[in-house]
């Protein structure tokens, strides 16, 4: 088990070295987008409006923390991974050293996971100084901790599923941002048709930012969303065991 | 006497119709520079991945050091060392960030991951550029820096996969240089390449690969020997080079002698590997 740590240790620390290097550009790039969003939507659109008897704003932060720990965690595991794999081919150099899938898998998370918690606390910072109501509890940071790893084990399988740089931004315009926007991040999914309503609770973020939410208002917490998540956690997980042994034939 | 260290049966592989590699029964002994010799496309790369257990056979099997890649994965990875044709160093560290990254893959603890980089960087006169970041290097110093970061735990067998493309005239003879040195220092070499005079010149024992298929294998003056260690190229009409093979100078100076007067240009020569692959398949190694 410690063996296994160290392997996982050993795959971050390349990454880590990276973030070290290049922390400030890589942190300021994903904030833009979160930070446009909590201005455009928060501060400028929401400010009069209530939601759900709480102030758009104080609705809408909890929501853009989970965006920004998925799309962060996602993009932090799945576009260094993607460059490891197809443009500086050392992903090579993992395959063939002693270290097992497993610990490949995790160590390729971690990065995104780490980043991801940066990026959210950044935000969270900003979000604490805008809306006075907004409590953090451990719980809190627990679901932030799984969101995060959960969203980079799903860059990673994304990573190995899709073969090629256009196909991962393709990816990223059908899906990612899409779900950025749509998986209760803005609005509440109790305004939505039960159709659509159905479609967004199969999506992680769905449960993420309704858990991030009901700890952060103080609201009643949906442990089976929790649940939800950790089952995505671990359905990433096995696919991305699954997808690395078939791509060694 | 002789250790077998790489050995393969049968070895097959193919990506839907292409057969890359087909039916190769080769042995590698430990201590000798094996030379895989072979135009573009002709399964070297493929031969190399499987060895390495990066692409898994249709059929057949290799085995390294008694033990089967397929099924003893974990065991064999800490054998071996390999170099792949296309820069495999993560370009976003130094080349002692690569190599520590080597170590730490590898296991070596932290007092070891720093003896035996400093020794590496020395043995490769890298040691200058060690803090560099890998894109800053030149071609001959990213080689370099590759190998030993794939020395680093120690392997028995380096695999080299055409380690000379794309590098100047005296980089090359710097590497073969340090490939003879490595060999001499009791590393077992198996490297590919479609250079015919890197296999002369560096090669104990060489097999030749056409269309995934090992259509030659010995050491380059037998296998130039088999067919004749003098060429004799003629040049026909303006047109054609023809080439004809004789055992030795008297022999071929007797055929030169007794040439027709409308066959021009003549050049004796000592015979090359390229003669013997163009012989064995109609074309030549930089064809295809
Ligand atoms: N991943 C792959 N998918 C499909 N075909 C492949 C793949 N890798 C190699 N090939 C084919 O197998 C043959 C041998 O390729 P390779 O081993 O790279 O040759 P070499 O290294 O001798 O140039 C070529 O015809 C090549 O197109
Ligand atoms: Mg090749």
């Amino acid at each position: 088990m410690s063996d296994a740590l160290k392997d996982v240790y050993s795959i971050l620390w390349v990454d880590l070295r990276n973030l070290r290097r290049h922390w400030r550009s890589l942190v300021a790039t994903s904030l833009v987008q979160p930070l446009l969003y909590l201005v455009a939507f928060g501060y400028g659109l929401g400010k009069g409006i209530s939601l759900e008897g709480v102030s758009y704003l104080a609705f809408v932060i909890p929501g853009i923390i989970a965006l920004t720990s998925f799309s962060t965690s996602f993009s932090g595991a799945a576009s260094k991974l993607q460059v490891d794999r197809f443009f500086y081919k050392s992903f090579d150099e993992c395959l063939m050293s002693p270290v097992s899938l497993y610990s490949i898998i995790v160590g390729k998370a971690l990065i995104g996971v780490i980043r991801g918690l940066i990026s959210s606390f950044a935000i969270l910072l900003v979000g604490l100084a805008l809306s006075p109501m907004f409590i953090i509890s451990p719980l809190f940071v627990l679901v932030l901790l799984v969101s995060c790893f959960v969203f980079a084990l799903f860059g990673v399988l994304v990573a190995f599923v899709i073969d090629s740089h256009q196909g991962m931004s393709t990816f990223n315009s059908l899906v990612i941002l899409p779900m950025t926007f749509l998986c209760g991040t803005f609005f509440s999914l109790s305004q939505l048709p039960a159709a659509a309503k159905a479609v967004l609770y199969v999506l992680p973020l769905t449960h993420s930012s309704e858990c991030l939410r009901a700890t952060a208002l103080a609201q009643p917490f949906p442990f089976w969303s929790f649940c939800v998540l950790f089952a995505f956690g671990l359905a990433f997980f096995l696919a991305s065991v699954f997808v690395l042994k078939k791509k060694s034939v | 006497m002789l250790k077998e260290c790489i050995v393969t049966e049968k070895l097959t592989k193919c990506y839907g119709n292409v057969k890359a590699v087909q039916d190769l029964d080769l042995t590698v002994y430990s201590g000798e520079i094996f030379g895989f010799l072979g135009p573009n496309g002709a399964g070297k790369t493929t031969t190399i991945r499987i060895m390495t257990t990066l692409t898994k056979p249709t059929s057949g099997r290799v085995r390294i050091n008694g033990l089967d890649v397929v099924k003893d994965t974990e065991k064999v990875k800490k054998m071996f060392g390999v170099v792949q044709q296309h820069l495999s160093l993560d370009r976003d560290l130094t080349v002692r960030e690569n190599m520590e990254f080597h170590a730490r893959l590898h296991h070596l603890s932290s007092s070891e991951r720093k003896r035996r980089i400093n020794e590496l960087l020395d043995y490769v006169e890298l040691t200058e550029h060690a803090d560099k970041m890998v894109d800053t290097l030149s071609g001959g110093m990213k080689k370099r820096a590759a190998i030993v970061s794939s020395l680093v735990h120690e392997p028995e067998v380096l695999f080299l996969d055409e380690p000379t493309v794309g590098l100047d005239a005296q980089a090359r003879r710097r590497l073969w240089d340090l490939v003879r040195r490595l060999n001499s220092d009791g590393t077992t070499i198996f490297l590919t390449t479609h250079y015919i005079e890197e296999a002369e010149a560096l090669c104990g024992r060489v097999g030749i690969i056409h269309q995934g298929r090992l259509i030659a294998l010995d050491n380059p003056l037998e296998l130039r020997r088999k067919l004749g260690l003098i060429t004799v190229e003629t040049l026909v009409d303006n047109k054609e080079t023809h080439y004809k093979f004789f055992a030795d100078r008297a022999a071929a100076t007797k055929y030169v002698q007794n040439l027709p007067p409308d066959v021009k240009t003549i050049i004796i020569r000592d015979s090359n590997l390229e003669d013997v692959f163009v012989e064995l398949t109609g074309q030549k190694v930089g064809d295809v």
